[in-house]
């Protein structure tokens, strides 16, 4: 899987700052196509922030972003959509009170009779179901509010939104946080179908047994900052921790240090 | 409970409207009665008929007579219209206090423009410009408050205060202090108190513009999004929706509405009524409120606004006809709105935990 030949999406150094707080201090991150990346670190390591930077939701300080090897400058999550770039948020970022056929929508609805912007809401409501049914979601009805789903199911609407879009990368920030067991395979299958596409998935997760289950690579930040990479099939629960926690380091340290980037992917297996 | 989101009839809903009725006729009447009781147009409905049966009990012959129901739609109209657009502003999660506000600014400019041209004689086409100025104070009004919540992130209830009292102090600057009566004759037997086919103008507009917004609302984008927004705000955003831009939009059309209520307002009077709505937000707010629509955004139908807007109004000419003294009118709107809004509470925490 490293072997691909390039990274679809590429950070390189990206610094954020929220007032005093150094979120993002030089991170490094890829993700290559077809393949499942695993991004974990401590609380407030910096993964959402590095998600949302790569989202589009926000604008890292410096650094720079590499789509297909070329950079780009992703000013609203609108902009990365049109890179083919989804994302999966911790909070779901549903609406409450719509149904799931106009969640899976939102923003992006059918419309009928041009200009007059009428909803299509019969061929969207097909459209739903179907993508459910492509996920294998039973849903009893998406027309009731997912205020009414359980936690699981609106997690899955969440989910199969960004698995309807998404034409080259899936970012899922803790997609399983609030599911059961179930529910979480589920997710997981789905995550490997994605990936099985062609698709860049990008999974942020604390689940370490998860991480090992699902993901063909791993990346590690620490305090802002990418401390570590492996290759899943090397890489045991303790290094895995190790790195999160300081206690182990295969990347460079200072970003005005030498760049020491090349040879250490999965070094520390 | 779901209420308001999934009711019948066309003007309902997010969804389930008429495209919804062909899969849910199968489901059969069982589901329909649920569906209806699940629905908060249809206790608003039952509420309304209870406060006519009350007082048709205590003033047998006199009240809901024809005369009666028709002089009770045509001062309803205004505040049907101002309903309308604060439909739309609350389901975003917001609110306008300033709708009384900008009719009576609205009012006060087309009557200016008619005082200087032409004033009672006025014709047709002064008529029709004079109208526009109105419609465009309001619309244009309600957009710099939307400006303010939007882009200023002023909480809606302050910047609509604001809005509020510049209105009221711009009206009394404008007009000098007292009502104008330079107002078109042809305005005033024309829209402001002329039928069409034996039904009031002021009916009959009112009408027309409730059920067009009220098809927007459900029927088209305009709409999904207003509920988008007002059920969460920072989804809307990260779905690439506008928000900042359709806020104004709405603010702007809660104005626009109270300048044609303004307008017709002018014309039903014969002059600008600057001091006579000082209360007309509470009115508003309460009919939206009582109709279904959630203060914390995200829920309302444009029906059960319509039915809502005539439970105030109908207690006005109740207490009015029962012989109360009509302030009553106001202490018991008021209580209505507290009502109202505990219960919309309730109904959310049942559903959050359902």
């Amino acid at each position: 899987m490293a072997e691909a030949p390039a990274p679809f999406l590429e950070a390189r150094e990206l610094t954020k700052h929220y007032g005093n707080v150094l979120a993002l201090d030089g991170a490094n991150f890829s993700a290559y196509p077809g393949e499942v990346t695993a991004l974990i670190g401590d609380n407030g390591a910096g993964k959402s922030t590095l998600v949302k930077a790569l989202s589009g939701a926000i604008r890292p300080d410096s650094g720079q972003i590499l789509i297909e090897g070329s950079a780009v400058t992703l000013s609203s999550p609108l902009d990365a959509r049109h890179y083919g770039i989804e994302t999966v948020y911790q909070d779901l970022a549903l609406a409450p009170d719509l149904d799931a056929a106009a969640n899976l929508h939102l923003g992006r609805e059918i419309f009928r009779f041009g200009p007059l912007h009428v909803l299509n809401k019969r061929e969207m409501r097909r459209r739903a179901v179907a993508a459910f049914a492509d996920l294998g979601v039973q849903l009893k009805d998406v027309t009731a509010p997912v205020v009414t789903l359980s936690g699981g199911q609106r997690q899955s609407v969440a989910v199969a939104r960004a698995v309807a879009y998404a034409s080259k990368i899936i970012f899922a920030d803790e997609p399983t946080a609030a599911l059961g067991v179930v529910q979480r395979e589920r997710v997981l299958d789905n995550i490997r179908r994605v990936r099985d596409r062609g698709i860049a998935v990008v999974l942020i997760s604390h689940n370490m047994p998860e991480v090992l289950a699902v993901s063909d690579r791993v990346e590690v930040l620490r305090m802002g900052r990418r401390v570590a990479r492996f290759k899943t099939s090397e890489a045991t629960v303790e290094q895995l921790v190790g790195a999160m926690t300081g206690a182990l380091t295969t990347e460079e340290t200072p970003p005005t240090g030498p760049a020491a980037d090349n040879n250490n992917e999965g070094s520390a297996a | 409970m779901t209420s308001g989101t999934d009711g019948a009839g066309i003007m309902s809903a997010p969804d389930g409207g008429i495209m919804a009725s062909a899969d849910e006729g199968r489901q059969g009447l069982g589901t329909f009665i649920r569906r209806a009781l699940a629905a908060g147009e249809t206790w608003v409905f039952a509420a309304l008929i209870i406060e006519m049966a009350i007082f048709t009990g205590l003033a047998p012959g006199k009240f809901l007579t024809v005369n009666d129901l028709s002089l009770t739609s045509q001062t309803t109209a205004p505040f049907l219209l101002m309903a309308v657009g604060e439909t739309f502003v609350i389901i975003t999660a917001g609110i306008d206090l300033s709708v009384g506000f900008v009719l009576v600014l609205s009012g006060v400019v087309a009557g200016t423009y008619y005082l200087h041209n032409g004033g009672n004689n006025a014709g047709t086409g002064t008529i029709w410009i004079g109208a526009v100025i109105g419609l465009a104070t309001g619309a244009g009004f309600g957009a710099l408050q939307g400006l303010a919540v939007a882009k200023l992130k002023m909480p809606p209830l302050i910047a609509t205060l604001m809005g509020l009292g510049v209105a009221e102090g711009l009206s009394y600057l404008i007009a000098g202090g007292t009502d104008l009566r330079s107002v078109p004759n042809k305005l005033a037997s024309g829209v402001g108190q002329g039928s069409f086919a034996g039904v009031q103008w002021l009916i009959i507009i009112s009408f027309l513009v409730t059920l067009l917004f009220g098809l927007i609302l459900a029927f088209t984008r305009f709409g999904r999004y207003t509920y988008a927004i007002g059920s969460n705000a920072e989804a809307a955003d990260r779905a690439g929706i506008n928000v900042d831009r359709h806020l104004i939009k709405v603010y702007a059309l809660s104005g626009l509405m109270a300048g044609l209520a303004g307008v017709l307002d002018l014309g039903y009077f014969s002059t600008t009524t600057i001091s006579g709505h000082p209360l007309d937000n509470l009115v508003v707010i309460t009919a939206v409120v009582i109709g279904g629509a959630s203060l914390f955004g995200g829920r309302g139908t444009m029906l059960g606004t319509f039915i809502g807007v005539f439970i105030p109004e109908l207690l006005a000419t109740g207490l009015i006809i029962v012989g109360v003294n009509q302030y009553w009118q106001y202490i018991l709107t008021g209580l209505v709105l507290g009502a109202a809004v505990y219960l919309d509470q309730i109904r959310r925490r049942l559903r959050e935990h359902a």
